[in-house]
């Protein structure tokens, strides 16, 4: 358990534990369900102050975690939370349309948005890499993800002008679902790394995929699934570069979910099995009614052919 | 002597409780946060709730934890209903641990039945779990009932007792306290109340890390004659409930989820997966 002070000699929690409990909360709601656990956290603390100063911390942290995705108020499209876009706490760049946006964290939308100056934006060698990924990205998430929205930025390397020098995106897809109407939200992130080295003419891919749902209707059930993967290839022309990558992403998201259909389809026969049988490995009810027959439990243990 | 804390407000049905706003609170974050974290998230409550402990206490149940019955060499499962103190009562030595002088104990005749309910329980939990830990406790009532509480944990984990060796991690804890009534025209009242809590993580490549965790209570009331026992009857209700709550689990939440996984990226058309129903 983790230790939020020492209640039992001093009942009275600081100011600060308070802070932390409310913040922990937070950071830790399910995906889609941070307003709901806010507006718990700020009835417990009973303490407006205490809670904004807890929030102001957690909310930037959780919309980063969860790549949460937000409509820009000019029409202009989504933009998704994430610290690749990070300028400052408030301020996100969206390298689609080279905009930089200003969010309210705790109410979760855009308030503001403006063109980028030419020294947050890659150069056009760089971009021109960046564009053509980001095309054949939009087309594939498109296709694949209904609620889904992708964003590749360049993470290292934004200013080299031409071939000879090594550069860094990050893939950021994000695609999620509330359904608070029935008890159900999750959401879907995966994050794709490219090192484009020109030295050995290969772009490294490295992939983090995560994938949690939450299903609440007189219970708590939730699905915490994660992978991890690498793969590399060829370093060509932008639009040869963009399609190959955009095809290994591809490949390893529809194996992933290939897999996890996989472990569902196991769980009722084999994997919940080691939990608890469906039926005892008598294969019958358990004789209930017998045993007032037998005082004994050595007679049932016998009766059964179960050593003790 | 708190024995009875949690029970004496599990006595009323969890929906008739009046509860304030902090309890309400408090229990929609019980069923948002992931079950995995949910000893952390009852812990910070507390903190929080001082004065709420019992109430929270009686309604958030915990993982299970086990203790060693030195003198019968056995474990035990420790809850609110085998507590005095800070010590707990085992079910086969019905010893304290750590010691403790008077110690409060069950009549001569409770403890019979609940010695009989350990021994028979130990069978069904070993038929259905194929390993894991049982204990049986049980209390006079205040009126001229009893109440029982039958505990299981299992670890099913390929280190624990997981015999197919499918699972990374797997706990399955199981709490049933059950409330007999009075005997009256040859029957008697049944209300349980059972809980369970699950987490299983299976790894491996290229699935990666596949974890699901879950807490369900359910609640379960019948009239049934005492001449067949009340071990009897009570075995017959929990196996039934068990039954349903690993089936609900199962083909309701488990696959809820999945219907979740096929929404935010649905299944290539062809190779269309089977959604429960």
């Amino acid at each position: 358990m983790a230790d939020w002070g020492e209640e039992s000699e001093n009942p009275e929690l600081t100011e600060k534990q308070k802070k932390e409990i409310a913040k922990w909360f937070l950071t830790n709601a399910p995906a889609g369900e941070i307003q709901y656990v806010a507006k718990d956290v700020r009835a417990l603390i009973a303490d407006d102050r205490l809670y904004n100063l807890a929030a102001a911390e957690a909310f930037p942290l959780f919309n980063k975690a969860h790549l949460v995705v937000l409509e820009m108020p000019d029409r202009s499209g989504d933009v998704i939370i994430s610290s690749f876009g990070e300028i400052d706490k408030d301020n996100f760049f969206d390298p689609r349309t080279a905009q930089i946006v200003t969010v309210d964290h705790m109410k979760q939308v855009c308030t503001k948005v403006r063109p980028a100056n030419d020294e947050e934006l890659p150069s056009a060698y760089v971009e021109e890499f960046r564009f053509a990924l980001d095309a054949e990205l939009c087309k594939y998430v498109v296709d694949t993800y209904p609620k889904g929205t992708c964003a590749v930025y360049c993470t290292r390397g934004k200013d080299v002008d031409g071939p000879g020098v090594n550069f860094d995106f990050a893939v950021v897809i994000s695609a999620s679902r509330t359904s608070p109407q029935n008890f159900c939200n999750g959401s879907w992130r995966s994050i794709w790394t490219l090192e484009f080295k020109d030295d050995l003419q290969v772009v490294e891919v490295k992939g983090k995929m995560q994938v949690v749902a939450h299903y609440f209707e007189e219970g708590n059930v939730q699905l915490d699934a994660k992978n991890e993967c690498r793969d590399s290839t060829l370093l060509q022309s932008p639009e040869d570069c963009a399609v190959s990558i955009s095809n290994t992403i591809r490949h390893h998201e529809a194996e992933y979910m290939a897999s996890l259909e996989e472990s569902y389809l196991h769980l009722p026969d084999s994997t919940f099995k080691d939990l608890r049988r469906k039926l005892p490995v008598t294969r019958t009810l358990f004789p209930w009614q017998n045993t007032l027959q037998f005082s004994l439990t050595r007679d049932i243990s016998r009766e059964l052919g179960i050593g003790k | 002597m708190k024995l009875h804390i949690g029970y004496s407000s599990l006595v009323d049905h969890p929906m008739m409780v009046k509860r304030n706003g902090w309890m309400e609170a408090a229990m929609d974050l019980m069923r948002r946060i992931s079950p995995n974290q949910g000893e952390t998230a009852l812990s910070a409550l507390l903190a929080i709730l001082p004065s709420h402990s019992s109430e929270l206490l009686s309604q958030v149940d915990q993982p299970l934890q086990v203790l060693m019955d030195a003198k019968c060499e056995k474990e035990f499962i420790l809850c609110e209903y085998n507590r005095d103190a800070d010590s707990y009562r085992s079910p086969w030595s019905n010893e304290y641990y750590p010691p403790l002088e008077d110690g409060s104990l069950p009549s001569a005749e409770m403890r019979k039945l609940e010695c009989e309910a350990n021994d028979v329980f130990a069978i069904y939990r070993d038929q259905y779990y194929e390993g894991g830990i049982s204990s049986v406790y049980m209390w006079e009532d205040d009126g001229q009932g009893f109440a029982a509480c039958f505990l299981i944990k299992k670890d099913g984990s390929k280190s624990g007792d997981g015999r197919r060796g499918n699972l990374h991690e797997g706990t399955w804890d199981a709490i049933h306290v059950i409330e007999v009534g009075a005997e009256e025209d040859g029957k008697a009242h049944y209300c349980l109340t059972s809980t369970v809590m699950l987490s299983l993580t299976t790894e491996g490549k290229p699935s990666g890390t596949f974890n699901l965790a879950g807490s369900i209570r359910r609640q379960m009331n019948c009239d049934l004659a005492v001449a067949d026992g009340h071990i009897c009857n009570m075995g017959k209700m929990i196996e039934e409930m068990e039954g349903k709550l690993r089936n609900s689990l199962d083909q309701v939440y488990f696959g809820k989820t999945r219907e979740m996984v096929c929404t935010l990226r649905p299944p290539p058309e062809g190779i269309q997966m089977k959604l429960p129903e």
